[in-house]
């Protein structure tokens, strides 16, 4: 299956902060509890998105390296 | 036998020992990169010191290499920016592996029309060289004493009162400035007490430099950086070209090597065969360190100064940290020289904290976060590195999060009291841009102290001690035709600015009056700031 690609679409000291953010959000936290928030930030984030094509495009993306 | 041969410094009597006295207006403690530094560009502006160093030769090990555009403008206007460039290995362009595949390449210089490029590879015993022999160019200013340890340092009236230890006895050196260049494990900053505590990170790294005959690289050279190669897996490396065919590949090691084990040959040259092939090499150099990120609270303790290492230290991904330090010192510099000449007010000196703390901010996140790609610390910052790697094979945006060091670029200080606020393509309080001039370079004919730049149908006006030059002007100052239209795309056309004397924006005008640009001067010299 061809995957779509996807530039970046924040500037590199945003794509750090960015990172950052994430990677503090999990801090502290079980595995089981990390693993939670990345499920209700994905939720969240494809809120904020906005567009379900967008959405199912991104599941698309992430689930070919699945395999 | 090390590549470098190390010639030491003779150790003169100075004068203290024999009931004599002499004052120094600046004593610089460490004459590494950084101490040197401060004291050549003290000298340049006719600023006397004394430069005192416990030992008597350059640096051993090649330790810091990789110096940035910036630094090399400053060491350009310090008189050795030209030698360390014919020396030093050139390189833009960084490359990233993971496993053995490459991922991604960035260019840290895209543009042409700048004199020094993005990077240049030279080891830190021929940086302390070349700033060496500088320094004994200016015999009357500048006092060079090794093998001179200073004990002891305490408050007087005017200063401070040094102890320094030699091997023909001990004296006590009057100073009215002490600027402790002395490094990362500063004596002088644990004789304080000063609280020096942040991240901590426990995985170590091994450094070993080889010599290695031919080329490696087919083209220019370049950085390389792994993720998890199949010649060490599970864990990064770095290879940097330096001078003299010596290569200096950094390994992280796990988090409790024990250090003696693994620093043994028989461990360490099975990994370098599988980076550099079947060529020969020889081992010249190897160490293994562990690292920090951390600032002083302070720079400025009354009389007592910290630059460099002793102030700040990071990780070295980036080269954030030999860079950082000879940036304190172009911020430090100047303002010290206006204070010692009475033409600004202590609390100028005050506002190289601020700025220079700034700085260390944005080297210590961008150090730290770099590190944290590098070294994840829990299962789920694993994983997030481990997909953004698999993605990073076909897709750009991931291509960017990967973090192998954000490397340097000078702070910009917008927003800072000495600064007059404005708006222009170059905007208060960044550093100036280069651009080729004529035959010549915009960061090579810029005039010493404050200038004037104007570019285009502006008119400048005429203020004591402000020097001016023009940009695609004619004038009775020196003026230069922007060869290929670079000034005019970094600066913008009919406007000027006025740039301190370390090269960062001070203020921009559209017409400047003499009033405005004088009003703009003695704020970049603190002159209207409470003194402290």
């Amino acid at each position: 299956m061809s995957k779509p690609t996807h530039d970046s679409r924040l500037d590199p000291a945003a794509t750090d902060d960015v990172y950052a953010a994430i990677m503090a959000a999990h801090d502290g936290l079980t595995d089981a509890q990390s693993h939670a928030l990345n499920a209700r930030l994905v939720l969240l984030m494809a809120n904020a998105l906005g567009d379900a094509d967008e959405v199912a495009t991104l599941c698309r993306t992430a689930r070919v390296y699945a395999g | 036998m090390p590549a470098y041969e190390h010639t030491p410094e003779p150790f003169k009597r100075p004068p203290e020992l024999d009931g004599g006295r002499s004052n120094a207006p600046v004593a610089i403690v460490g004459a590494g990169p950084v101490g040197l530094a401060l004291a050549v560009d003290l000298a340049q502006r006719g600023v006397a010191c004394t430069v005192l160093d416990d030992n008597n030769v350059v640096s051993v090990g090649s330790r810091a290499i990789c110096w940035a555009k910036r630094t090399l403008e400053i060491f350009d206007r310090l008189g050795v920016g030209q030698r360390m460039l014919d020396k030093g290995v050139t390189w833009k362009v960084g490359r990233l592996f993971h496993g053995d595949d490459p991922v991604y390449d960035f260019d840290l210089l895209p543009e042409e029309g700048h004199a020094y490029p993005a990077f240049i590879n030279l080891q830190q015993y021929y940086v302390e060289e070349y700033l060496l022999d500088r320094a004994k160019e200016f015999p009357d200013l500048i006092d060079l004493r090794f093998l001179s340890k200073v004990t002891d340092h305490t408050p007087t009236e005017t200063g401070v009162a040094l102890t320094v230890e030699t091997p023909e006895g001990r004296y006590t050196l009057d100073a009215d400035w002490m600027v402790a260049c002395d490094g990362a494990g500063s004596p002088t900053r644990k004789r304080m007490d000063l609280a020096f505590e942040g991240q901590t990170f426990t995985e170590q790294f091994l450094i070993a430099d080889i010599e290695m005959e031919g080329e490696f690289f087919d083209g220019p050279p370049e950085r390389w950086f792994w993720f998890d190669p199949t010649f060490h897996p599970g864990k990064s490396a770095l290879l940097h070209q330096q001078p003299d065919n010596i290569y200096r590949i950094d390994l992280q090691l796990d988090r409790d090597t024990d250090a003696e084990s693994v620093a043994d040959e028989e461990t360490v040259l099975p990994r370098i065969r599988a980076i550099v092939g079947d060529r020969p090499f020889r081992l010249d150099w190897m160490s293994i360190y562990t690292f920090r990120c951390i600032t002083l609270d302070r720079y400025v303790h009354g009389p007592v100064i910290f630059a460099g290492d002793s102030a700040h230290v990071v990780s070295p991904f980036g080269a954030r940290g030999g860079n950082g330090g000879i940036q304190d010192i172009d911020n430090l510099g100047w303002k010290l020289a206006a204070v010692i000449a009475g033409e600004a007010p202590r609390a100028l000196i005050d506002t190289y904290d601020t700025e220079r703390r700034r700085a260390a901010r944005e080297n210590i996140v961008n150090s730290a976060r770099a590190t944290n790609f590098m070294t994840p610390k829990t299962p789920i910052e694993a994983l997030f590195r481990a997909e953004t790697l698999r993605m990073a094979h076909d897709q750009p945006f991931a291509r960017r999060i990967i973090n192998s060091g954000r490397l340097s670029t000078p702070c910009a200080l917008t927003g800072e009291a000495l600064q007059t606020p404005g708006t222009a393509p170059l905007e208060p309080g960044r550093a100036l841009l280069d651009a080729p001039l004529g035959d010549d370079w915009l960061v090579r004919v810029m005039p010493d102290g404050f200038v004037l730049l104007g570019i285009g149908t502006v008119v400048l006006p005429d203020v004591a001690g402000i020097a001016r030059m023009g940009i695609d002007q004619n004038a009775d100052y020196p003026c230069y035709p922007d060869r290929d239209g670079y000034a005019l795309d970094r600066y913008g056309r009919d406007r000027a600015y006025l740039i301190r004397p370390d090269g960062h924006v001070a203020a921009v005008f559209d017409t400047p009056t003499a009033q405005a640009v004088e009003r703009a001067r003695d704020r970049a010299l603190g002159r209207m700031l409470e003194d402290a």
